[in-house]
């Protein structure tokens, strides 16, 4: 009787993307970009252990513009999840369920991580350069 | 699991057809509507119908009965009570689910596209499977559940505070437009029981009658049937009664915690 050849309906296919599923997956992805980055803020700190030369190498990729680049996105992933985070336990608190509260905090996380990382680089460049 | 592509046999094939249009006038749009026949059990296709607004009801449901009444018996949708009550005509319309009676036409920019519900098996076009769906509702009891003897003389009475409790929870009416709106439904759909039935389940939990409440959360306490939401918010996002899952999962959440303290 039952027809095991039945088809799965469209899902992600045909969804339309909106702002409570695209920050959820944001979440996730700059959780893994974090884990990511860590190792290579492990790879600087094994570069500063291994001696003078190797560091300067190191440093070299850091400071260039995709290393500059790569540590922006860093900055940014590692502020979203930061202020994301906050969103989520005042979720987990009770508070803020309502479809317009949704969208209001979705967007001031978006933009208060655009700010923290503006503020964060002019504050790197304005200490070392 | 996370499956993102469909299964080689649930895949849009692109021989949809064309079919003429439902009234004379020249103030028209165009909807493309997912179909599946298991009779020819061919891959899924999208047709194209052509209907005259000035002809037509002004809901997307009046537009498919149209369609059916007048140029393609075959397509098939369920629908009810054309009132948003019964929940029969969930639909994805212009990429959210909502029910096709209270959508309107104009509410759709260009072309209305239309397809089942995300991501169930579909027995035919726009109907979908929601054996399993249904099969997690009976899971959670969904009836007052008591030990105490019910009085004799009367009613067993709620004071208006704890009636309270059950606004927003009680118009549910199982439409499953939240449940597979839900990525987290999607992936985990088998074992995690989803916003619709999770709402419900927290409409028992927090009834002043219902003695059962421990046991109630006792059955959630699982990682999958709970703890899979992530607080997406889709849910809320796409019910088309207004009412917010979301909230109830979160408050279920919060009594998980409470009565460990």
């Amino acid at each position: 009787m039952a027809n095991t050849n039945r088809p799965l309906s469209p899902h992600l296919q045909v969804y339309r993307p909106q702002l409570t599923s695209m920050l959820s997956i944001l979440h996730r992805g700059t959780g893994v970009a974090l884990a990511g980055g860590l190792i290579l803020m492990l790879w600087w700190l094994v570069a500063l252990a291994s001696g003078p030369e190797y560091y300067d190498y190191v440093m070299g990729i850091a400071g260039s513009i995709i290393g500059r680049l790569v540590m922006l996105g860093f900055t940014w992933a590692l502020f979203f999840h930061l202020c994301n985070g906050l969103r989520h336990l005042y979720w987990d608190a009770g508070w803020g369920f309502e479809i317009a509260s949704v969208y209001r905090s979705g967007y001031m996380v978006v933009i208060g991580a655009t700010v923290l990382t503006v503020l964060a680089w002019i504050a790197a460049y304005g200490w070392g350069g | 699991m996370v499956e993102f592509n469909l299964p080689a046999n649930s895949r849009i094939k692109s021989n949809g057809k064309t079919w003429p249009k439902v009234g004379d006038g020249s103030n028209t749009k165009k909807f493309k509507i997912y179909r599946y026949d298991p009779d020819s059990g061919e891959n899924p296709r999208v047709d194209t119908y052509e209907v005259d607004l000035d002809d037509c009801g002004p809901m997307i449901l009046d537009a498919l009965i149209r369609i059916k009444d007048e140029v393609d018996p075959t397509l098939t949708f369920r629908r009810s009570c054309r009132e948003g009550i019964c929940g029969s005509c969930a639909m994805n319309i212009d990429g959210t689910n909502t029910l096709a009676c209270t959508k309107g036409i104009q509410e759709v920019k260009g072309d209305v596209k239309i397809y089942p519900l995300p991501h169930l098996e579909v027995i035919k076009d726009l109907v979908g499977d929601l054996t399993h769906f249904y099969a997690q509702y009976a899971s959670i009891e969904p009836w007052m559940q008591t030990k105490t003897p019910a009085p004799p003389d009367r009613e067993r009475l709620q004071d208006r505070d704890d009636r309270v409790k059950i606004d927003g929870l009680y118009e549910c009416i199982l439409c499953a437009c939240c449940a597979t709106s839900c990525p987290s439904y999607w992936w985990n759909g088998d074992r995690y029981l989803g916003p619709a039935v999770l709402l419900q389940a927290y409409r028992w939990v927090i009834d002043s009658r219902d003695e059962a409440t421990g046991d109630r959360l006792d059955k959630l306490e699982d990682p999958f049937k709970l703890y899979r939401c992530h607080t997406i918010m889709n849910c809320a996002r796409t019910c088309p009664k207004g009412l917010n899952p979301g909230r109830a999962i979160a408050e279920l959440k919060k009594m998980m915690v409470e009565r460990k303290l």
